[in-house]
């Protein structure tokens, strides 16, 4: 009694350590303050035009669905959630020039979205025009000599790198790049028809080498060996591997905008938010009695646990991810609903109480279980396969259902046996059963 | 209940309503929203300040455009985001908006959904998966189960989960039919977590039949299996209701108080809870009695 005693005192103090640090933190706007989603803050604006010129109009739109999840990809690895990507054509018609509009909440440097952005690269194999100079007069490379080839970045599959086999000194980093069937077809073909001839890989627009192409390739893989170090060639390939552009972008415009949704959303959201829990726990408290309280209490921690995990991790909160909360504090109550009524049934059966009580944990656990690892089942996946708003209400929901698992099981079972019930008395009874009846 | 006698009016509820949610999507469809299918971009500026976003919204919503998504820009101007514009609505939109006398358009653009092919492929994949494995997981957990096997369980939560979401899509096409709501991400969002969630009803259903079974067999007393499953919802409906309740009283809050946009969302998946609670009994446990029956015939 006195080790349950202990540690429910402990599990209070520790809530409200948590609180405090979640009171103080917000609105400061520093390092812990909550982060708000695009829709709710607002953020950055950027267009980018997209050079489709070379392309055929067939390999137009396909292009520009790779240019979109690359850059989406790009963005959502620096760490900014739930970013908007989307792709437009300029003219009412849908004649005009192709742009990609990329929206990044609470970001206020553009300068640095924009240089994070720029480090896509641009990965182009061209041949060599026949006859043609492939350096001006001063030196200087001259692009008309070379002729695309058609194989870009958008075949790239994975890209890994090498050492090659000299001395340890003399070892030069390369970039192995793996390109997906259709490049490798592709790839095949042009060095099956170039035989003899050299192959440029260009990088950013910058010739990086041009290997002579000894024999047809087959393997669907090709070297870039620049004069890189070892840290360069490792952060080409990092940067290779988040996706190379198809086509060549140019930023066109930068803007901060507003909230989509604004203060107004936020606000109804935590009003809804704060009425659903007072109703909730008023019929939790009037329904369950004393393990009703109880379940309150925990549902109280469970908050203030969520709040301090979405700031230390930190998950971005959108109008998605706020529902997502809010429907999880209705699922996180759930477990104790379920403990209750075994613990009913359980002292109906003639148990003293603290015996009633444990049997009751342990009866519950079983469908707690099983209906919570459905849950976990299903968050993971769509967080696996969701997109910037789906993944951020899975992540949500999903520490919503193992933060509450925790705080359903636990911390109530630990209070509850903490208070020391004497079903002797009628007055504990009372408190302990459950329904309209007494 | 007694669910040996009456195991017929079981299915009456929710085979009726799964027949109008199929009629409905049938009949209306689902309209995509701009998220989905694309729309049209405006980006307006007012020189001499820009009047209130509330008051945008206000006059935007009232021209039966679908949705309109407003969105403060710079110090005075505004983007709006809505479906494809025929020539006759951009020119209501305008003079909305105050144009030419007030306002001047910036740009008007086409924009393609933010919801690429490649999500909603993956949509299909995540319900495919979760599908298959709530069928693997909940096999798994119930093969201790004396009888039916434990596969039964699983496709019968499955069936059930299917019914679970075709309500709730059913009234989402008879609200697009009727205030034109349209399908957003939110809206699959919804779909995906009533997946989640609605299982739970059916789990604690199951749960019980399992531990009653498992007592009979210690107590070595034949029951038949609908009296079991009987007894079983019997002991559970409070509970069942009361989990439920738990949600739904979260999600009216959220309906009714929450923010606008979360607002279809919310009754989505209000929806969904209320046709998981009743298809756990009307549902699971009168197709796991029947399907026990006709194996044994």
């Amino acid at each position: 009694m006195f080790a349950l005693r202990y540690w429910s005192v402990m599990i209070l103090i520790a809530a409200a350590a948590l609180a405090f640090f979640v009171w103080r933190t917000t609105g400061t706007d520093g390092r812990f303050d909550f982060k708000l989603g695009l829709d709710l803050s607002g953020g950055t604006h950027l267009v980018y035009s997209a050079d489709t010129g070379k392309l055929s109009s067939a390999q137009i739109a396909d292009s520009l669905q790779t240019l979109r999840e690359v850059i989406e990809r790009r963005v959502n690895s620096f760490g900014v959630s739930e970013p908007l990507v989307q792709l437009e054509q300029g003219g009412a018609l849908g004649q005009g020039t192709h742009r990609l509009i990329v929206e990044l909440p609470g970001v206020t440097d553009v300068d640095e979205a924009v240089r994070l952005i720029g480090q896509t690269p641009l990965l182009e194999f061209k041949l060599i025009k026949e006859g043609a100079s492939t350096t001006d007069a001063a030196g200087n490379l001259n692009p008309a000599a070379y002729v695309d080839t058609g194989l870009t970045g958008k075949y790239l599959s994975t890209a890994a790198l090498q050492f090659g086999n000299g001395q340890a000194a003399l070892a030069q980093p390369t970039v192995l790049v793996t390109f997906n069937s259709e490049g490798a077809k592709l790839f095949a073909k042009i060095t099956g028809d170039n035989v003899g001839k050299p192959l440029a890989i260009f990088l950013d627009n910058q010739l990086v080498s041009a290997p002579t192409i000894q024999e047809k390739i087959d393997g669907g893989s090709a070297v870039i060996s620049g004069n890189y170090s070892a840290d360069e060639a490792k952060a080409l390939v990092r940067n290779l591997n988040l996706g190379a552009l198809p086509v060549p972008i140019n930023l066109e415009s930068t803007q901060t905008i507003g909230a989509t949704l604004g203060d107004e959303a936020l606000h109804a959201g935590l009003v809804a938010g704060i009425f659903g829990f007072v109703v909730l726990s008023l019929f939790m408290i009037f329904w369950y009695r004393l393990p009703g309280v109880v379940a309150v209490m925990a549902l109280i921690i469970y908050s203030i646990m969520m709040l301090a995990l979405f700031k230390l991790i930190p998950v971005v909160l959108t109008a998605a991810g706020m529902a997502g909360f809010i429907l999880s504090i209705g699922l996180a109550v759930d477990a104790n609903v379920l403990i209750a009524e075994r613990l009913k049934e359980e002292l109906a059966a003639g148990k003293k109480a603290e015996d009633a009580i444990r049997e009751g944990f342990a009866r519950a656990w079983l469908a707690i279980r099983d209906s919570n690892i459905a849950h976990i089942i299903a968050a993971v996946i769509l967080f696996w396969f969701g997109t910037a708003l789906i993944k951020g209400f899975a992540l949500v929901f999903g520490l919503g259902v193992i933060v509450s698992m925790l705080s359903a099981i636990t911390i109530s079972r630990t209070f509850l046996l903490a208070l020391g019930v004497n079903e002797q008395k009628p007055l504990s009874r009372f408190l302990l059963r459950s329904g309209l009846r007494k | 209940m007694n669910i040996s006698k009456n195991i017929g009016y079981y299915f009456i509820l929710p085979g009726l309503l799964s027949i109008l949610a199929v009629i409905a999507i049938g009949l209306w469809g689902l309209k995509p929203g701009i998220d989905l299918a694309g729309g049209s971009l405006l980006e307006v500026k007012y020189p001499a300040g820009r009047p209130a976003i509330e008051l945008v919204r206000e006059k935007t919503s009232a021209l039966g455009l679908g949705e309109v998504r407003v969105q403060p820009t710079g110090e005075e101007g505004y983007i709006l985001r809505q479906r494809n514009l025929t020539v006759a609505e951009k020119e209501s939109l305008e003079a909305t908006l105050g144009m030419p006398q007030t306002a001047e358009e910036v740009q008007f653009t086409s924009i393609g959904p933010s919801i690429g092919q490649e999500l909603m492929s993956k949509a299909w994949i995540a319900i495919s998966l979760v599908v298959i494995l709530t069928i693997l997981f909940i096999a798994f957990a119930f093969r201790h189960a004396s009888k039916p096997s434990s596969w039964k369980y699983g496709i019968v939560a499955i069936v059930t989960l299917l019914h679970d979401i075709l309500i709730p899509t059913g009234l989402f096409a008879l609200l697009g039919h009727m205030i034109g709501a349209e399908v957003d991400a939110l809206f699959i969002v919804a779909l995906l977590t009533i997946l989640g969630i609605s299982i739970n009803d059916t789990i604690v259903v199951f749960d019980r039949i399992r531990e009653n079974l498992r007592l009979n067999d210690e107590k070595r007393k034949h029951e038949e299996f609908s009296e079991v499953v009987d007894r079983s919802i019997r002991q559970t409906i409070a509970r069942s209701i009361n989990t439920s309740m738990t949600v739904i009283i979260v999600l009216l809050f959220l309906y009714f108080l929450g923010p606008e946009s979360t607002a279809n969302f919310a009754l989505t998946l209000t929806v969904g809870m209320i046709a998981g609670t009743y298809s756990s009994i009307f549902l699971a446990a009168p197709l796991l009695v029947v399907w026990e029956k006709f194996s044994h015939k």
